[in-house]
């Protein structure tokens, strides 16, 4: 008896100090970043967060540019990765409804997606997506809608703001066709069933029916492949051509907070460095609150977890 | 009745709609996999040519000599993914284990919010993190501290994998070997833990995998090197930095060493995604997920 009691003690220890761990790395991040962006964060107070400076040699920083750069390829790939994720698990889940087995060999194949890594899509995006979509993309849309400021640019560049968010559109794929695809097959069949026997077409069924039924879980897949655009640095790192810029022009090379980070915090130092840290904080806090909104989308949808916003 | 008898009748714009978006589904699903079929097929092209036994063998040589390899950075990848997995395997079971044999305690579900929040976190900032606590402690880039930052992506992969195949373990089986007097730690340990190895298994797979192909936390950990690793705390090279440093460096000849050592790589990862997803993985949809 005086045995069991101290195994099962020894056991819940062990398994609790493991639950704090992932909680603490949390935490622990948090305050290590804050405490070494302090010295950025009160010499330029909330300015840093809309200042468009970025000069080393005068010790001005601004995070305007990058946080534009961030958001800006992130909306690329969301409007572009968005609709094709939910095409692809629309077919799974409800086209190929009687083909099970094929339906999760497609899964499997558009999950492959996110086994490329990430310096893997840099490397393809620089040798083989620029000059690709410079004949097939950027100056057929710079011919025909130049007009149009997103497209006005100098279409022959090939690092800019267009060639990262195709890449981030890839990437984003599998994490929001996984998601969307796991809440629709978690859709009850008598929710379809219902709108079949009025006579709705398959497509009625889909979108009367289905989606909005799923549609907590498709938004909380959403804004996890938007988390995943934010951070993402490689492959953007490769592809944006690095310099801060905040123009309407998609074609024009820029700069994102992940980026800014990989090229600049290795030597960097004083404010300098302090500044970075503020970048990586500010980066920490996004992906927090993108992430946590996410879950609990996700949470609720899954779990039935009750979680009052 | 015959059909044309349905009050109903589907209207040829109904029809129309129809097809339009079936045809509109079907065009998503090839742009989806477009890319991937280009990816695989250009990496297999280029990185072909660069493959040989010297190649995989050797260490790096500057740009106008021919024989270089990426030796050092298939050990260095190894040794730090290994690292991260000695790190990560216990922490990550031992908290999946709590979040699916104490579900309903309070930590359990915060510490399980955390850590689906940790899955989703610039993998960049995580390595930021380990420069403060460890590079600069230590004030040199090594392999352990890159070791230490894949292990922070890959514990809540694994923590998150394994509480998603424990939760598949029938209660009945804990049930009957809590009715056979049998304690509790033992349940979980012998029983719980046994009957849901193959999820735990997947779990670490997917981790591992997943470790293998991260840079950024890398860069400002282990750095690089051109020489075999002898010391887990010196600069080590890895797969993923070798392949970002030859890419960038504009030199034809390190351009084609960067498509072999990503062939090199993209095989080892399909290789292990494959691996899980067509045997052991089948039952956990939730390991999918988490990637």
């Amino acid at each position: 008896m005086q045995f069991r009691i101290r195994g099962d003690t020894i056991l819940k220890i062990l398994l609790i100090a493991a639950a704090l761990f992932i909680i603490g790395i949390v935490v622990a991040l948090a305050a290590e970043l804050y405490k070494g962006a302090a010295a950025s964060i009160f010499k330029f107070g909330p300015a840093f967060l809309i200042g468009s400076k970025w000069k080393v040699n005068k010790n001005e920083f601004g995070a305007l540019p990058f946080i534009y750069g961030t958001l800006l390829t992130s909306a690329i790939a969301i409007v572009i990765g968005f609709p094709i994720s939910l095409g692809v698990a629309i077919f799974i889940s409800e086209k190929l409804k009687s083909h099970r087995s094929f339906g999760y060999v497609l899964g499997i194949i558009v999950d492959l997606l996110a086994a490329v890594p990430s310096v893997v899509y840099g490397l393809w995006g620089v040798f083989v997506l620029i000059p690709l979509l410079r004949t097939y993309a950027q100056t057929p849309l710079h011919h025909y809608l130049g007009f149009i400021p997103l497209f006005s640019g100098n279409p022959n560049l090939g690092s800019d703001f267009f060639t990262a968010g195709i890449v981030l559109a890839i990437m984003i794929i599998p994490t929001m066709s996984a998601v969307s695809r796991d809440v629709l097959n978690a859709v009850p069949n008598s929710q379809r069933e219902a709108m079949y026997s009025l006579g709705a077409t398959d497509w009625e069924v889909t979108q009367k029916s289905v989606l909005p039924y799923a549609r907590s879980g498709i938004f909380g897949g959403f804004i996890l492949g938007l988390g995943r655009a934010f951070g993402e640095t490689m492959a953007v790192t490769m592809l944006i051509g690095n310099i801060p810029t905040i123009t309407a022009n998609l074609f024009s090379p820029g700069y994102t907070l992940s980026s800014l980070i990989a090229n600049e915090f290795g030597g960097s130092s004083g404010l300098y460095e302090s500044s970075i840290l503020e970048i990586a904080l500010i980066l920490f806090a996004v992906a927090l609150l993108v992430n946590v909104l996410a879950r609990l989308l996700l949470w609720r949808m899954n779990r039935g977890i009750q979680i009052k916003f | 009745m015959t059909k044309a008898n349905l009050p109903a009748r589907i209207s040829l714009w109904r029809k129309i709609v129809d097809k339009l978006m079936t045809i509109l589904v079907l065009i998503a699903v090839v742009l989806a996999i477009v890319p991937l079929i280009l990816i695989l097929g250009d990496v297999f092209m280029k990185g072909a040519p660069a493959l040989s036994i010297g190649f995989l063998t050797n260490v790096p040589t500057a740009q106008n000599i021919s024989g270089g390899g990426i030796g050092p950075a298939i050990q260095g990848s190894f040794i730090m993914v290994g690292l991260g997995a000695l790190i990560s395997v216990p922490i990550g079971v031992g908290a999946g284990i709590f979040f699916s044999e104490w579900s309903t305690s309070k930590l359990s579900t915060i510490s399980g919010f955390m850590n689906d929040v940790l899955t989703g976190f610039p993998t960049m900032v995580l390595g930021l993190f380990v420069f403060i606590l460890i590079v600069l402690t230590t004030k040199e880039y090594s392999a352990f501290a890159g070791g230490v930052a894949l292990s922070l992506i890959m514990t809540p992969i694994i923590a998150r994998t394994t509480s998603e195949s424990l939760k598949l373990v029938p209660t009945s089986l804990r049930e009957a070997s809590m009715a056979l007097g049998i304690p509790r730690w033992k349940t979980v340990l012998r029983i719980v833990l046994s009957t849901g190895k193959n999820g735990l298994l997947t779990g670490v797979l997917l981790a591992v995998a997943r470790a293998m192909g991260e840079t950024a936390p890398l860069l400002f950990t282990a750095a690089t090197s051109v020489i075999f690793a002898k010391s887990l705390f010196l600069p080590t090279a890895s797969l993923t930095i070798y392949i970002y440093n030859y890419a960038i460096s504009g030199a034809p000849s390190l351009v084609t060493q960067a498509w072999g050592a990503a062939l090199l790589l993209i095989l080892v990862l399909l290789a292990l995604n494959l691996l899980v997803k067509l045997t052991i993985g089948r039952n956990s949809s939730k390991a999918r997920m988490e990637m």
